[in-house]
């Protein structure tokens, strides 16, 4: 018997660690994989509560969840490319053309 | 979670989409731990399969390399990172001190079973599920139009004119 | 004639003029000099027309009458309303008023007719006229205050008509100012009426008068309220200490001077305070303050006219040593004779105004007297009608003057002979300066500097050039031949058996006007109706010796005094005294604390300050739009943080 808490507690450090790459990184591609682990930290989460009040409608939300992963994941590549096309560059620090 | 972490010290990018890539494999795992196999089962054909595929090609498409030490944000590291580490904390604090009112999960309990999980989409959770094809389709067409040649959508706006 | 149908005409009287002021005032700039001027006259005459009319119908039986226009103020129990009021004393003053402001309407036509600023000059004197018309038909204080202020507003407009000038603007500012002064103490007076009386009515506050206990001996509130009441009446009417805007008024145009400074305005001090005589009756520390102010301001002005150059200053001195005069009268308990005097000073002092200006037109916009001379051949018309308002003015019989002035020295004797032999030598004094003012403007030689011959292209109605001294057109001369006709007559509508007296006693009650009243010693009065001739005759042969038979005597004589006739001459540098008093200060802290201090340092500054610290707050904020998606997630995360651990807080309390 594994307490609910410990997936839990996962699913933070999981979904904390996405948002940290998030920051930390400069690579676009890489900051992008990071979201990719913040869905999935929390995809975690929604198995375990779903496994503990017994409620499947928790399961089919994850399948919805990764659904919406992968249309954003197959969007975002191809601004990436968009991008990458015209600043030759997937430094996301050099992409700054908005600033002030 | 060594994955998670994995992803965050490796510099070249195709590290860190290979340690992605245990990352959802591990967690396929723990969904079969709590018996939601069919969940795990599209974990693992999805998200590993397809989506990883699709970043691990992009990186190579794109010739990413190593990451180069540029200057950075400083509101980022200054209040990002403090900002994230105080949610995580302040996120797992209350979960250990609640920790007492939840029950345990019973291990492979057997009971996301397809046939189950197919009536629950097709029934109840049918309208979302036509929206997210839809939401699919869109999202091919964003990607093919994002990512042609700059030129060819030109022409072929062109062609659609004239 | 029934008070009901006479009664709705009282509103129309100050009406009409307000009406001529408006046309005049909005379409004037386009309009005809023809139109203008009828708009005036019509406007102004017909007023004097309505006044007549109630006049002629008017009776003692049936008096007081009055008017509701319309509500105005509505406070818990305090109530004030557009009430219009006609009893005895009304009647005189709105026959005096519009009677004379007619005249002289007529005479500007003449006066003004080559300036440009034509239909603002008329649309002023009708605004005046409403104003006045309106203080002397007031019901209640207030809208008699509406009057009072409106009065001091046309003079300030008028004083300062020819406002390029420097002066006349510094003057008209000046009489506004000193007569806000006065103002400040008419208005406490309300406050008082106000708070202890709980209505500005005149009826209901002089019943509730009535009732109280006379303060004899000590100073209680209708004391406060009479000295109060007659600060504001000293400003209005220029007496000590509130005068010295009369002289610097003279800046304006004389029909001004005339209707305003002479006949009407100046007056009003005059008629507030008979008005309120059931007020001072009560409170006889009031009157003697009254009386005294009255005397004093007489004697003293008297004596600064004797010095004085430009004859309109002579004139304006003469106004108020004769209001002073008039104070005196209502001091001493004898309301009547006041109003008596106020009549006949309106007719022959309006004259007398009109004159100068007919000289002064006729020379060619010279003022200073020691430029005239031998005009008495050149204006005939002028030097008769002004002959006979001297004659009246320094009261000798059977001019008007005489009868009211010795009216007042009778009365005063009665109070005490420290008022009459002041007055007496008021009186002498006078008759010496206004003989002086005669003998220099048309005794002698011409002694003006010649005009140029180019004057002859001014668009004059004349028929002469502009070369030298000539005769005013008809339009000016009519109304002076009528005014002298009225200082001929004038007196005996009230010395004939004391007629005027008995007209106006149902107005003047109460025990101390009683006692003024009784004529008891008929041997005493003709004594002294003896002395104030033999007085006036002696200023005539003293002006005659030293201004037509020797000539170089005054000369002499100001020598002689040295510095006193320098004093003198100066107006005893009061108006310096004030400048150095009062003004200086007021200026000077103006200047540095609310100019400097509040102005720029506080309101400015704040003004600026704020826009800077928009500036400041926007340069450094805009820092965060860099464009960089790093900084973006940093606040993103940031701010989930923030929410988080609110959320944490609000479930954990």
């Amino acid at each position: 018997m594994v307490p609910l808490s410990y997936y839990l507690v996962l699913s933070g450090i999981l979904f904390a660690c996405g948002v940290l790459g998030f920051l930390i990184k400069r690579n676009i591609i890489t900051i992008f994989m990071s979201i990719e682990l913040m869905l999935n930290g929390v995809n975690l989460s929604f198995v375990a509560f779903a496994a503990h009040w017994h409620a499947l409608s928790g399961q089919v939300f994850v399948f919805f969840v990764m659904v919406v992963a992968a249309a954003e994941a197959a969007v975002g590549l191809a601004i990436i490319i968009a991008v990458y096309r015209t600043r030759e560059t997937l430094n996301v620090d050099q992409v700054n053309l908005l600033k002030l | 979670m060594a994955g998670a972490i994995n992803l965050l010290v490796q510099s070249h990018p195709i590290n860190s989409a290979l340690s992605l890539i245990v990352v959802m494999a591990s967690l396929a795992a723990e969904y079969l731990l709590l018996g939601a196999e069919f969940v795990a089962a599209i974990q693992v054909i999805v998200y590993a399969g397809a989506i990883m595929v699709l970043f691990v090609i992009t990186i190579m498409l794109l010739n990413a390399g190593k990451e180069e030490r540029t200057q950075g944000s400083r509101i980022a590291t200054l209040l990002g990172i403090p900002g994230v580490l105080i949610g995580a904390v302040l996120i797992v604090w209350t979960l250990v001190g609640r920790s007492s009112t939840t029950h345990s999960v019973p291990i492979g309990a057997l009971w996301g079973a397809p046939k189950t999980i197919a009536r629950l989409l097709f029934h109840d959770f049918l309208l979302p599920f036509e929206v997210t094809s839809v939401l699919i389709l869109i999202a091919i067409l964003g990607a093919v139009v994002l990512a042609s040649p700059p030129a060819a959508a030109a022409r072929g706006a062109r062609k659609d004119e004239g | 004639m029934t008070p009901q149908t006479l009664s709705p005409l009282l509103c129309m009287i100050p009406l009409l003029p307000l009406a001529g002021a408006a046309i005049n005032g909005f379409f004037g700039r386009k309009a005809s000099k023809n139109a203008i001027s009828a708009v005036a006259l019509v406007f102004c005459g017909a007023a004097f027309v309505v006044a007549l009319f109630i006049a002629a119908n008017f009776s003692s039986a049936s008096a007081p009458y009055s008017f509701h226009l319309a509500h105005w103020l509505r406070s818990g129990s305090f109530s004030i309303d557009f009430d219009f009021y006609l009893d005895q004393l009304s009647l005189v003053m709105l026959l005096v008023v519009t009677g004379v402001g007619f005249l002289i309407h007529i005479y500007s036509v003449g006066y003004m007719w080559d300036d440009d600023g034509y239909y603002r000059f008329m649309a002023y004197m009708n605004l005046f006229m409403f104003f006045m018309l309106t203080l002397v038909l007031a019901k209640n204080y207030l809208v008699m205050f509406i009057g009072w202020e409106g009065v001091g507003l046309a003079s300030y407009l008028l004083i300062g008509y020819w406002f390029t000038k420097d002066s006349a603007a510094a003057a008209g500012k000046k009489a506004f100012i000193v007569n806000r002064i006065g103002d400040f103490g008419f208005l406490i007076a309300l406050f008082l009426i106000i708070k202890h009386f709980g209505s500005l009515d005149f009826t209901h506050i002089f019943t509730a008068v009535q009732s109280l206990p006379a303060e004899i001996g000590g100073a209680g509130l209708l004391t406060a309220i009479g000295v109060l009441l007659m600060v504001g009446a000293a400003g209005k009417s220029a007496q000590i200490p509130l005068y010295v805007w009369l002289p610097d008024a003279m800046e304006g145009p004389t029909p001004v001077s005339a209707l305003i400074h002479a006949a009407t305005m100046v007056t009003a001090g005059v008629y507030m305070v008979a008005r309120s005589s059931a007020i001072f009756e009560r409170a006889p520390m009031a009157m003697t303050v009254v009386a005294i102010i009255g005397t004093l301001t007489a004697l003293f002005a008297a004596t600064i006219g004797i010095a004085q150059t430009d004859i309109k200053k002579v004139l304006a001195y003469s106004t108020v040593s004769q209001l002073g005069y008039m104070f005196m009268a209502c001091g001493v308990g004898a309301f009547s004779a006041g109003i008596f005097h106020l009549m006949t000073h309106a007719f022959f002092k309006g004259l007398l105004f009109l004159a100068a200006g007919s000289v002064i037109h006729g020379i060619g916009g010279e003022q200073d007297m020691r430029k005239m001379g031998g005009l008495r051949v050149y204006m005939p018309w002028t030097f008769a009608t002004m002959g006979i308002a001297t004659l009246a003015i320094a009261g000798i019989p059977p001019f008007a003057g005489f009868w009211s002035k010795d009216e007042i020295l009778y009365k005063a004797f009665g109070a005490s002979w420290v008022y009459w032999l002041l007055g007496v030598i008021t009186a002498f004094i006078t008759s010496f300066y206004m003989f002086r003012l005669m003998y220099m403007t048309f005794g002698g030689e011409y002694r003006g500097a010649p005009a140029p011959a180019a004057h002859g292209h001014d668009a004059h109605a004349h028929g002469n050039g502009h070369g030298e001294p000539h005769e005013s057109p008809w339009v000016m001369l009519g109304p002076l031949v009528i005014l002298a006709f009225l200082s001929m007559v004038g007196g005996f509508l009230g010395g004939y058996h004391n007629r005027f007296e008995h007209f106006l006693a149902p107005v003047f009650q109460g025990p101390a006007m009683e006692a003024a009243r009784e004529t008891a010693d008929s041997t005493l009065e003709y004594l002294l109706m003896g002395v104030s001739i033999a007085v006036a005759g002696l200023g005539w042969w003293l002006a005659y010796l030293l201004y037509s038979r020797r000539p170089d005597l005054p000369a002499r004589i100001d020598a002689s005094l040295g510095w006193f006739y320098q004093a003198v001459a100066h107006k005893y540098y009061i108006d310096e005294l004030y400048a150095a008093l009062f003004v200086k200060p007021l200026i000077e802290g103006s200047t540095t604390i609310l100019w400097h201090g509040v102005d720029q340092g506080v309101i400015d500054a704040a003004v600026n300050d704020s826009a800077d610290a928009a500036r400041h707050v926007s340069d450094n904020v805009r820092h965060m739009q860099s464009g960089n998606l790093r900084s973006y997630a940093g606040w993103v995360a940031a701010g989930a943080a923030v929410v988080i651990a609110y959320m944490v807080w609000m479930g954990v309390r």
